[in-house]
């Protein structure tokens, strides 16, 4: 290979890259950097960052209730939907790996939910959590119950949106699950049953600690899925009653497209590029020492 | 998704409680609920949305009520040309890009690589505000170019088909090197073809991400011509507008059928991409 032919291959490459480069610099790159940029300056007149104030946005930001209240509120949705959905897919990839009758309508009916798009997976639950005609308290009143306010009630509100999540999101960490239990080998099942290992001793000491890299493959996705999907909230309660269903990514849109507010979006904003950048920190480090790569 | 090994089989036969099979079935239904719900008050009369009486007369007049409060032929053409051009978008962007990324000599590239792959964590979603500012600079607002450009130099897409290239062994290309190939002639006739799996994987979850996309469409479009339609589904089924739930009912699945039909026909390629894609 000649030192000319050489260069050429470089700039054939670096031309190969061109859009690619040109495009993640327009719409990924330059919008982190001047995000950081703007939670960093007031805005002056006509909206161009004039007064630099170093780290004031965010004491403002930190000082503000309604903040917490919603960082609050994401920490309770994370928590409420990873666990939950994860433990769930597990159990339904568990069920669907053996031999069982219709075991395709099964898996079919677990994975629907995650090709729905979020907005219409919301507007069916919507008739399920409605205050009068809504089916769940139609079913509670003729059980001789008093319906609940789901969506409407600050106490029941950010639950009624966690359960609509994990419907919306269990099946598709389910196929991912299914994959990993088919990978092991099953010469390890047949050596548990000749010892005459209980299933359940089995499933916990080997099965679940070989599907971890699986779990914590799942887990990654869940957090970035907690804090980057929020499309459900615009159709049942948009952030209320009183911001007590608000999360982060909510809160941005809200500062930036209702009350105009772009400093205060930025700095939210780089508050979930933070959760981001330890989410990927996390994947780089501990999930991918374990998974081979080429 | 379908490998049952001999003796999984045999186990199944003789020990499979049949709780489980309850379970599994029980589970199955409330999953699927939802969906058949939304199909009983879809094809009912409204006075059948709560009442399950099992011959409650069938009807087609809230589609037809749905399509005509709401420019539904729009949006579907909308949402084809926006999914249409995205895809090509990122067929032709990250090919270039994983090709480079795969087979050429470039400085840093280990660098430049784990760059790309911020992009797996900051989606154009999250920064939305500033978008907004590039794409109205740029002149996108309320066009589907705008809704479509942010996306297509996916790192999703670089990573996989890089991945996909690599394995391809180096000897094709040689034999088609002596043949007098050039380098664009090498990627279009051994690598893109050789890669068909992971783009039929990538083009179907490519598909589904952006017909259901929703908060960077809302955000970038303001008029019938440009939504996409589950911007158009969320202008109309906003529970202020009052439209009648049947109506909803109707246009939600009006917004989800081609896709639905999709799977409902190509589960398997489905759940095979998502799965491949995921994997990463």
């Amino acid at each position: 290979m000649t030192f000319t032919h050489h260069h050429k291959m470089q700039l054939y490459g670096a031309l190969l890259l061109l859009p690619a480069a040109l495009l993640l610099t327009i719409f990924a790159y330059l919008p982190t950097v001047t995000t950081v940029i703007n939670s960093l300056f007031l805005p002056g007149f006509r909206g161009a960052p004039t007064a630099f104030v170093g780290l004031e946005n965010y004491q403002v930001l930190f000082d503000d209730p309604t903040f917490w209240k919603v960082a609050r509120n994401n920490l309770i949705y994370a928590i409420g939907t990873i666990p939950t959905s994860i433990a769930l897919a597990l159990g339904m990839a568990l069920l669907v790996n053996r031999k069982l009758r219709g075991r395709g309508f099964v898996r079919m009916a677990y994975f629907t939910p995650t090709i729905l798009p979020m907005i219409a997976a919301a507007n069916i639950w919507m008739f399920f959590y409605a205050p009068q005609i809504g089916l769940f308290n139609t079913l509670l009143g003729m059980l001789g119950f008093s319906g609940m306010n789901w969506l409407g009630d600050p106490s029941l509100a950010l639950g009624s949106v966690i359960v609509m999540s994990v419907w919306k999101e269990a099946g598709f960490f389910m196929i991912f699950y299914l994959a990993a239990l088919q990978s092991i080998p099953p010469e390890l099942k047949e050596a548990a049953d000749l010892e005459g290992t209980p299933r359940w001793s089995f499933f916990w000491r080997v099965t679940f600690p070989l599907l971890m890299p699986t779990t914590l493959f799942v887990l990654i996705n869940a957090l970035i899925n907690s804090v980057r999907v929020v499309d459900h909230l615009f159709i049942l309660t948009k952030g209320g009653p009183n911001n007590a269903t608000n999360l982060l990514l909510y809160y941005v849109y809200e500062n930036a497209f209702s009350f105009f507010d772009r400093t205060t979006a930025a700095t939210i904003t780089v508050v979930i590029l933070v959760v981001l950048a330890v989410v990927a920190t996390l994947k780089f480090t501990i999930l991918d020492r374990r998974t081979h790569y080429q | 998704m379908k490998s049952t090994t001999p003796y999984a089989r045999r186990s199944h036969v003789v020990s499979l409680p049949a709780l489980e099979t309850v379970a599994a079935w029980l589970l199955a239904i409330i999953w699927i609920f939802p969906l058949l719900y939304a199909f009983w008050a879809a094809f009912h009369p409204s006075e059948f949305m709560v009442n399950f009486a099992l011959f409650a007369p069938l009807t087609l007049e809230n589609f037809t009520e749905a399509w005509s409060q709401a420019p539904f032929a729009r949006y579907y053409l909308n949402t084809f040309a926006l999914v249409t051009g995205v895809v090509i978008g990122q067929f032709v962007v990250c090919t270039l890009a994983a090709f480079a990324f795969a087979r050429f000599p470039i400085p840093g590239k280990n660098v430049l690589f784990m760059l790309v792959l911020i992009q797996l964590f900051v989606f154009p979603e999250v920064l939305i505000v500033e978008n907004y500012r590039i794409a109205s600079e740029l002149g996108l607002i309320n066009t589907l170019v705008g809704v479509g450009l942010p996306y297509v130099a996916s790192a999703l897409g670089i990573f996989l088909l890089r991945q996909t290239f690599k394995t391809i062994p180096r000897e094709l290309e040689d034999a088609a090197r002596i043949e007098g190939c050039h380098w664009l002639e090498i990627l279009w006739k051994v690598y893109v073809p050789l890669a068909k799996p992971t783009y039929l994987a990538y083009g179907l979850v490519s598909i589904s991400h952006h017909w259901n996309n929703f908060i960077w469409p809302l955000v970038v479009t303001n008029s019938v011509e440009s939504r996409p339609l589950t911007v158009g589904l969320g202008v109309f089924s906003a529970p202020e507008t009052g439209v009648n739930w049947a109506t909803v009912s109707a246009a939600t699945l009006l917004s989800i059928a081609p896709l639905l039909i999709a799977f409902m026909l190509f589960q398997r390629q489905f759940v095979q991409s998502f799965m491949r894609a995921g994997i990463r």
